[in-house]
């Protein structure tokens, strides 16, 4: 039994989600921190639990763990708008009416065309067309798959070229991985999060129970952690720190930390540069599978997250699923603080 | 001209070979940090800031005198932003996407709109270039709206390079399209290469004209140049796995001040895609100027 | 009193659904004759991409109902039931019967405030 296109949860498995399973998401703020290599890493020594590929938009955490893919599932998301070419009578007010400049006129045509890229899919020109003659259609945006692979489960998705990048499909890829730890026993779920701090991170983060910033010592680097802690504090989400490829600029790693520390975060530990680790995603193998200093570092991190928060039950700073697996008290006892809770559809 | 700077994957260096090809032509362009929820060109640049303004969504506000509670409105919205009780009608700003819709349908004109703030774009000059940099408020979920006021700043006297966000959704999308070219970044291992294929389709899916640059050539194999060789794909530019450069980047210093042997990269860039903005025909140069951005 | 229960089926045996937008159906029930007046299948709110919390806040306003009983009320919803002056009780467990006399009996909690965040919980 699969969620419905939706990618919401029938109530049974809402149900198994109230066991307890743990997440741990990987974001970075900034891409090409080397998030995606220390979740593949993580899924080595974790042994045993599910891994989740949000970065829906350009997901690389297949490329190492080599998945098998079980199930295949279509993702909807949102529509789009579509002009019954026949029945329009080229009176023109759609094209006033659209803010996302998606309905145009090809030259030559007096009847308009809607650029299925722009189209917002809000349903404006559908409802206001004097002669009903554009339809709103349901909007195929990817797919998403179940997967085996040799560190566990892995739920990933690809969402189409173009698709608005909501979160949607990382809710669902989110979703279906509680739904197969729960299922196959396994007690944690490794979230490999997307770049950014916009809609699909929020949906990586929320109800989360920690979150893990991997992030670089450059000013880039600085300045993007900064940003993604302050929306992983936002949520009230106990956070750590990672500082990757240290060694390069070890007085940005310190301020890196400071910072951190100066914001209710931890320090979970340093990763040096090491170029084992594009050996590595080369191989298709995992860092800490072909050993060496980075590997031992990301060891290193790895048992700190897992011991302050991924293991045993209630420690302090550490969150439980609340029944219905609906988000943990971290999440929750910010809501009152919360007064812009975005999760959009089509994010344009 | 407008050349975007765009990749599938995140820090490959679009921001490097952003600021970098702006310093390096001839003519100073207008520099367009699109990457609106992680901006970084102005670590780089330091601008003198000359001034920002916030932008936002166009979200609802219902005059309850004139509202007669018909639900029009809500039964618009795709959202659910509105919410009509027998008490009134409620407003959930945060999930609106300024459509304009309820605006439209409201059969007693009940319905205005005001500006919801999402973040802010800010404007300032480095010797002779221009810089404009989106920054999306912490915990604003929609990044598109606020890419497209940047764009707005656009002018037209002069070559504008945008700075795209990672990846192959909306929000690059909002970013790159009506350009006129598009420079690809990208490095040389199995994520890059991947992440490339899916920008490629992108580029593709919109009918813009592109080439790649690579970044980090030779920290990893030639998987990436086996994969535009066999596209037709022109590379247009190579830096090199280099600690020097890893460093200067990391203390947010510009390459082509610091660095002799990266000049050259640069400028050969620069020309080339002068000479490929000169070539073009005129109809793409229409294409570049169609979208309205500030329309709202 | 009209009281609207979160339930996954439509009778009052049914199991109750402990969500709110993302409830399979909310049952009307009217605490006088005990029995069920209306259900309304909430297939559009299980599948909205967003605001599904307020969809559903208006849809038991519409039902006329003074009350809502369900597990748990995010954020929107919450605020969109105070608007309408309907008062909510979380907690609840069992079947919808169940439900109506753990109402009945005052085990219930008046909520204040949401219980849980909101994004697809």
């Amino acid at each position: 039994m699969s969620a419905p296109a939706g990618g919401v949860l029938p109530l049974a498995a809402a149900q198994a989600d109230a066991a307890l399973v743990r997440e741990l998401v990987v974001i970075s703020g900034k891409g090409g921190t080397g998030k995606t290599s220390v979740v593949a890493s993580f899924a080595v020594l974790a042994g045993n639990a599910v891994l989740a590929d949000c970065d829906v938009d350009a997901a690389d955490l297949h490329l190492v763990v080599e998945p098998e893919v079980l199930e295949r599932h279509v993702f909807t998301a949102g529509h789009r708008a579509v002009v019954r070419a026949p029945d329009c009578a080229a009176c023109g007010e759609c094209l006033e009416w659209c803010r996302f400049d998606a309905l145009v006129t090809p030259d030559g045509s007096a009847v308009p065309e809607v650029d299925p890229i722009a189209c917002e899919g809000c349903g404006v020109c559908a409802a206001l067309c004097p002669l009903h003659a554009i339809d709103l259609e349901p909007r195929v945006c990817g797919e998403w798959f179940v997967s085996a692979t040799r560190c566990g489960p892995m739920v990933h998705a690809r969402l189409g070229i173009a698709a608005e990048n909501s979160g949607k499909l990382v809710s669902v890829v989110r979703a279906e991985a509680r739904r197969a730890a729960a299922r196959s026993g396994r007690g944690l779920v490794l979230i490999d999060g997307p770049p950014g701090i916009g809609c699909p991170v929020i949906a990586a983060v929320t109800g989360a129970t920690a979150v893990l910033l991997v992030t670089e010592p450059s000013v880039s680097g600085e300045h993007d952690v900064e940003r993604a802690l302050a929306l992983a504090r936002h949520f009230g989400l106990p956070v750590a720190v990672a500082v990757n490829r240290w060694d390069l600029c070890p007085e940005g790693a310190e301020r890196i930390e400071a910072h951190a520390r100066a914001h209710g975060a931890e320090i979970a530990g340093r990763i040096r540069y090491d170029p084992t680790v594009t050996a590595a995603q080369l191989a298709a193998r995992s860092t800490v599978e072909l050993g060496g200093g980075a590997a031992d570092d990301i060891r290193a991190v790895w048992n700190h997250v897992a011991a302050r928060w991924l293991r045993g039950g209630g420690h302090g700073g550490g969150g439980s699923a609340g029944p219905g697996g609906a988000g943990t008290g971290h999440a929750f006892e910010s809501v009152s603080t919360i007064t812009a809770s975005p999760l959009c559809v089509a994010v344009r | 001209m407008i050349v975007a700077i765009a990749s599938g994957k995140g820090g490959t260096g679009k921001t490097t070979f952003a600021v970098n090809l702006a310093r390096s032509l001839e003519q100073p362009p207008q520099l367009l940090d699109c990457d609106v929820e992680a901006p970084n060109a102005h670590l780089y640049l330091r601008p003198r800031i000359l001034g920002a303004e916030a932008a936002g969504i166009l979200v609802p506000r219902v005059d309850a005198v004139r509202c007669t509670l018909c639900g029009d409105c809500a039964e618009l919205c795709r959202y659910h932003a509105l919410a009509v009780l027998r008490t009134g009608v409620m407003v959930f700003p945060e999930l609106c996407h300024g459509c304009g819709g309820c605006a439209l349908v409201c059969p007693e004109g009940a319905i205005t709109e005001e500006l919801r703030p999402i973040g802010v774009v800010e404007w300032g000059v480095a010797g002779d270039i221009e810089l404009v940099t989106g920054r999306l408020d912490i915990g604003e979920a929609q990044a598109p709206p606020l890419i497209r006021a940047v764009k707005a700043k656009a002018r037209g006297d002069r070559l504008v390079v945008v700075d795209a966000p990672p990846g192959t959704s909306c929000p690059t999308i909002a970013a790159i399209q009506g350009s006129d070219f598009v420079l690809l970044v990208t490095e040389p291992t199995p994520f890059g290469l991947n992440d490339l294929a899916l920008a490629v389709e992108t580029v593709r899916a919109l009918g813009l004209p592109f080439a790649v640059a690579v970044n980090r050539a030779g920290s990893g194999d030639d998987r990436v140049h086996e994969f535009c060789a066999a596209q037709g794909i022109e590379i247009l530019a190579e830096l090199p796995d280099d600690r020097r450069i890893a460093e200067v980047s990391a203390r947010g210093r510009i390459l082509v001040d610091e660095l002799d042997h990266v000049r050259p990269v640069f400028g050969a860039l620069a020309r080339r895609l002068v000479e490929l903005g000169d070539r073009r025909p005129p109809t793409l140069a229409a294409a570049g100027g169609s979208r309205a951005e500030g329309r709202r | 009193m009209k009281v609207v229960v979160t339930s996954t089926g439509e009778c009052l045996d049914s199991p109750i659904d402990p969500r709110f937008g993302r409830a399979a159906s909310f049952v009307l029930v009217d605490t006088v004759s005990g029995a069920i007046t209306t259900v309304v299948d909430n297939r559009d709110g299980v599948e909205a991409a967003q605001g599904a919390g307020v969809q559903a806040a208006e849809a038991v306003s519409r039902l006329g109902a003074e009350c809502l009983v369900t597990g748990h009320c995010g954020p929107k919803a919450f605020r969109t039931l105070q608007a309408a002056g309907i008062a909510v009780y979380t907690g609840a467990s069992g079947t919808v019967a169940d439900a109506l006399a753990q109402l009945a009996a005052g085990t219930l909690e008046r909520a204040g405030a949401p219980d849980v965040a909101g994004h697809w919980a």
